[in-house]
């Protein structure tokens, strides 16, 4: 009886170890959050969300401030964008967004860039500045054409 | 001509017969899940056989894994310059692939080949009918505790041989190559979502049950002599082997 006592130890600490490194594997690097996302809503129009999807980062001077909750269609012309910020950043009211790439090829993100106002964002504004990515295809097409033109 | 076509055909029944035969043995086996008497005791022996007895193994064969990864992976990726991706690539292919697939193969020889050669010797030496006459459900004592033993203790093995590996690739890739840690770390947390840890684990519950159900399908079955035991297990171990393959190949399909 006391070996199954033993055995039965053992067998709780393997599960135990088990069981921590799959919350491990899940929390660390499957981006599971703990209990539901702490932050505030902003909405963004943009007319091209260029390739900026659910779960891309949203950037204040290079560090993560928040995530893009949702991309969707609105009136069936714009990009509107739901981002989620966390709540000990402050993001000025004429502050301005645009959608930025990490290094050349890399994913897209939405780079938030601080005005000068004193007012701040607050949860379910919209931000007014908004800047579409720009279209490495198109600036080439625009090149090359008005090159042909001389 | 005629004869070799009636073998094959001879050969083709015999083998869906023992499909059929396993999936209902599989079937009459874990529907004893749900009734009693419980078999507590003998489940956490199991689990102490199969799961802690193949800990050791496991986490060498997973830090090795995540070592070669590492190394063979930096080699290939510094062609293109792209080494800041080591991580993802190491990550990627323990979670998703390497270590459900090892980890069970590891398991199937360390595990599987002990469960089939023990029913084995257990039906050789009367053991069964010793425990039926003790008016014991020999099916949910010897064989519903293995099997269950093996589904629940594999995912709990990958998951260990997946947290070792990389630990073990990022000594590697960090400490040895000279990656940047924080790229390292950065480009791994960004690329794994949990789709990817779902998928291996839902893999390692599907093996561990595999692997479960034809170890002790095959004891169950062994003719009873030491030849008998012999054959069924390496027969076990071989078509666990070759049935993991498969059926990754088949769950990955549907995974991607």
């Amino acid at each position: 009886m006391q070996n199954y006592k033993k055995i039965e130890m053992i067998v709780g600490v393997f599960v135990l170890v088990g069981l921590i490194s799959i919350s491990w594997l899940a929390v660390e690097l499957g981006g599971v959050a703990g209990v539901g996302t702490k932050g505030y809503t902003l909405i963004a129009v943009f007319d091209d969300a260029g390739g900026v999807r659910e779960g891309s980062d949203v950037l204040l001077a290079g560090v993560t401030i928040g995530k893009v909750v949702s991309v969707s269609l609105k009136d069936n012309e714009e990009a509107l964008m739901v981002l989620n910020i966390s709540n000990d950043v402050k993001i000025t009211t004429d502050s301005s967004l645009s959608v930025r790439t990490k290094g050349l090829i890399g994913e897209k993100f939405v780079r938030v860039n601080q005005g000068a106002e004193e007012e701040y964002l607050e949860n379910g504004d919209e931000f007014d500045d908004t800047e579409s990515p720009i279209n490495l295809e198109d600036m080439i097409g625009k090149y090359i054409f008005s090159g042909d033109a001389k | 001509m005629i004869m070799l076509v009636g073998q094959l055909g001879r050969n083709v029944i015999r083998g869906v017969a023992k499909l059929g035969d396993a999936t209902l043995f599989a079937l009459d086996t874990l529907r004893l899940l749900f009734a009693p008497p419980w078999q507590g005791k003998h489940f956490v022996m199991q689990i102490y056989a199969v799961g802690v007895g193949s800990l050791i193994i496991i986490i060498i064969t997973g830090a090795f894994t995540g070592m070669v990864l590492s190394l063979q992976g930096y080699h290939m990726l510094v062609k293109v310059g792209t080494e800041a991706l080591l991580g993802p690539a190491v990550a990627l292919s323990l979670i998703r692939e390497l270590g459900p697939v090892l980890a069970a193969l590891m398991f199937v020889g360390r595990a599987g080949s002990s469960i089939t050669a023990e029913i084995g010797i257990m039906r050789v030496t009367e053991q069964m009918d010793a425990l039926e006459m003790m008016a014991v459900n020999s099916q949910a004592r010897v064989m519903l505790t293995r099997v269950i033993a093996c589904a629940v203790s594999l995912p709990l093995l990958v998951a260990i041989f997946d947290v070792v590996g990389l630990f073990a690739g990022y000594l590697i890739g960090v400490e040895m190559l000279g990656v940047n840690s924080g790229v390292y770390i950065g480009e791994t947390i960004d690329k794994i979502g949990m789709s990817d840890i779902e998928a291996g684990l839902v893999k390692s519950l599907y093996f561990g049950l595999l692997v479960g159900v034809i170890t002790t399908y095959m004891g169950q079955r062994a003719t009873a002599t030491t030849e008998g035991v012999a054959q069924a297990t390496t027969q076990a171990v071989m078509l666990c082997s070759v049935m993991v393959l498969v059926l990754d190949y088949i769950i990955t399909s549907f995974y991607l």
